[in-house]
């Protein structure tokens, strides 16, 4: 990866670069670092179907191609998820423990749109966005009023009151232990209610079906066939999730982006400074509850269905997982850190014993069977555990996530032609420095 | 009628009586010290010019306004930067923008949504930073970390974060604590130079009698929550009250 998504770390070698690349007017109001980011992510996430079905779809390593409409769906919108919490975790400082919440509400909110109005997605997203955003200012609103653990716990105390209410007294509203699922009697008053065919209509897009796929396959003899599916979901979400990424560099470049970082670095300076910082929390807590509801928007516009788990504190953990791993504070980050856990838990968790017998079946029996007792507790229905030690290694010697390996990475790729220069090192020392 | 006019305050804190009684007028454009020994009430009585803490009784009026019940923030908006005991400056953020946000607050207000144009786009608030920098000569230090800075650049950074905001009081408590001989007389070089560039009002909260005495042109002495006296430097210094309750000794030997 050539260009650095670092952010809020400056250092010596970046001011002068930028000075110089100012004066050129940037691509939609980016600098060349973000440009090129923002330009990364647009050709990653339109090439996804080829890129993640590396392995010929005949071969014993198909499994691990994440290529399948239904797991890219996923790496986008968890994306989305993440990049919206890194506004709030990665600027402010603020660990909410309750972001599932505002998912789920947009869950439940997408799917009432398609029982009440049409199976029109934009219809489900704007409920969902507009839906998260009234309750995210009502939970921010009391939340914000303390700092620190006080301010996760009661995130967490809300997220999971949601939960419970959503699972119980709110049935009528939620669908309960079945979660909301869409009827044929639904009334869908911009829409059918029932095709013609006698079915429940799908969510789609001005008529163009989310479930919608189109095969690629591509044979090289003696090797296999590839197949790349071209899904319109898929490629609705990456239409989306583009415009949230470029958003968050916006806000992540803009003076109210600054007073964010600002609150994480000394919220005591900022208010003898003559600035109030609840507003600035309360808006990014507002910003990020609106990419958790177009996340959540988004997961149901691909499969109409919502259920109560989606609030549970499990699915608020998982995006904090996410961001950490993929490294808070950075613009990238988030959408790495998504795109690993929901790879190890949708690719992982399938290889079972058999498969691994498979493998290992070149050994001697006794070996193989060694080799299988070793490696099973990981794999499988272990995979949470190999999460657990990657997310241990990552905090330990990665403190900034799977960016900050990136960028050690390309340091020791580019000292060699550098050394003539002498600041990224010396730059790197303070920065280090400044972290302890 | 001073710029700042603290009346009757008082200020108890369960049995102690931290503020008894305090009257304090600061004249506009001068440079006021609060001196006395520890436990005094110096940090208490800074506190409650800045919103901190709220006085039990009395009256704190700055510029015609009472600062009372207000918050922080707003006190700021007013026209009255702190400096701290220890510099706080945002550490994680460049030199630059740490002097930027006080320019956004100035600017700005309390709060603004401004979070669509690009922070390098604001170029009114970068030259106002630049100047203040090249002003404070931290020029070359713009684009480092504000952790990785010296304790006497820290100081010297919060002060610019201050003065960029031209404000009409700046209170500082005790802006040498804990600095060595050399830093201490930097930093009230650094006063002088601010006091005489600027209009501007400090009010100082010292321990340190050397630099009260070459900055001060009045000064306050409390002693256990109360006004000994208040006059002018040379006053003070041979005043008997002074040398009982703050001193203990010969004036020669503690200035």
């Amino acid at each position: 990866m050539t260009a650095n998504p670092e952010l809020g770390r400056p250092d010596a070698a970046r001011g002068t670069r930028t000075a110089a690349r100012r004066e050129r007017s940037g691509f939609l109001g980016l600098t060349g670092r973000d440009a090129g980011l923002l330009l990364l992510v647009i050709v990653l996430t339109m090439a996804a179907p080829v890129l993640l079905n590396p392995f010929p779809a005949t071969s014993s390593l198909a499994q691990f191609n994440a290529g399948y409409p239904d797991l890219m769906q996923r790496f986008v919108i968890f994306g989305i998820f993440a990049i919206g919490f890194n506004i709030l975790f990665g600027l402010t400082g603020y660990l909410s423990f309750g972001h599932a919440a505002f998912l789920g509400a947009g869950s439940f909110a997408g799917v009432w749109m398609f029982k009440l109005l049409g199976m029109n997605v934009l219809l489900a997203i704007g409920a969902s966005m507009a839906v998260a955003a009234l309750f995210s200012l009502m939970v921010g609103y009391v939340s914000l009023r303390r700092s620190g653990i006080y301010f996760s716990i009661l995130t967490l105390a809300f997220a999971q009151m949601s939960f419970a209410l959503a699972y119980s007294v709110l049935t009528p509203i939620t669908g309960g232990e079945t979660g909301l699922q869409l009827a044929l009697n639904d009334p869908r008053i911009l829409g059918e209610s029932v095709t013609a065919s006698g079915n429940i209509p799908l969510p789609s897009l001005f008529g163009l079906e989310m479930r919608t796929t189109e095969l690629v396959t591509f044979r090289i003899e003696g090797l296999g066939v590839w197949a790349f599916p071209f899904n319109v979901g898929y490629y609705f979400c990456a239409a989306v999730m583009i415009v949230a990424f470029y958003v968050s560099i916006r806000i992540f470049r803009s003076p109210f982006g600054m007073m964010l970082r600002a609150v994480k670095s000394n919220q005591q300076r900022l208010n003898y400074t003559g600035v109030s910082s609840r507003p600035y929390t309360l808006a990014a807590f507002v910003i990020s509850g609106v990419y958790a509801g177009l996340a959540g928007g988004l997961l149901v516009s691909m499969d109409p269905l919502a259920g109560a788990e989606r609030m549970q504190w499990t699915a608020s953990g998982e995006v904090v997982l996410m961001t950490i791993l993929g490294g808070a504070g950075t613009l990238i980050g988030p959408v790495l850190g998504a795109g690993l856990i929901k790879y190890f838990e949708n690719i992982f968790s399938k290889i079972n014993k058999g498969v691994l017998e498979g493998w290992f079946s070149v050994f001697p029996d006794g070996l193989s069977d060694v080799l299988v007792t070793i490696v099973y507790p990981f794999v499988g229905k272990g995979w949470h555990l190999t999460l657990g030690i990657v997310f241990m290694l990552v905090v330990i010697f990665l403190p900034g996530g799977l960016v900050e390996g990136g960028q050690r990475l390309g340091r020791v790729f580019r000292r060699s032609d550098r050394k003539g220069l002498g600041v990224e090192a010396p730059a790197a020392d303070t920065r280090a420095k400044a972290e302890e | 009628m001073g710029i700042l006019e603290v009346k009757n305050v008082s200020k108890r804190f369960g049995g102690l009586q931290a503020l008894g009684d305090v009257n304090l007028s600061v004249a506009e454009n001068t440079v006021h010290a609060i001196i006395g020994p520890n436990g005094a009430g110096k940090s208490t009585l800074l506190n409650c010019l800045v919103g901190k803490l709220i006085p039990d009784t009395g009256s704190v009026m700055f510029d015609g306004q009472s600062v009372l019940g207000r918050k922080p923030h707003e006190i700021n908006q007013m026209g009255i930067s702190r400096v701290f005991q220890t510099p706080e400056i945002f550490g994680d953020l460049s030199v630059l923008e740490n002097v930027m946000i006080p320019c956004f607050a100035h600017r700005d207000g309390a709060f603004a949504l401004n979070a669509w144009s690009a922070v390098r786009r604001q170029t009114g608030v970068r030259e106002q930073a630049e100047a203040i920098l090249e002003d404070m000569n931290m020029t070359s230090a713009r684009d480092i970390h504000a952790a990785a800075l010296s304790r006497g650049d820290k100081r010297r950074l919060e002060m610019a974060m201050c003065l960029v905001q031209e404000p009409r009081l700046l209170l500082l408590d005790e802006p040498t604590a804990g600095m060595a001989r050399a830093d201490t007389n930097n930093t009230i070089d650094l006063l002088r130079e601010i006091k005489e560039k600027r209009d501007i009002t400090m009010c100082i909260i010292e321990h340190d009698m050397h630099v009260v005495f070459s900055l001060a042109e009045r000064i306050t002495v409390l002693a256990q929550g109360t006004p000994l006296v208040e006059d002018v430097p040379e006053a003070i210094k041979g005043h008997p009250k002074v040398q009982e309750a703050y001193l203990g000794q010969p004036a020669e030997e503690a200035a």
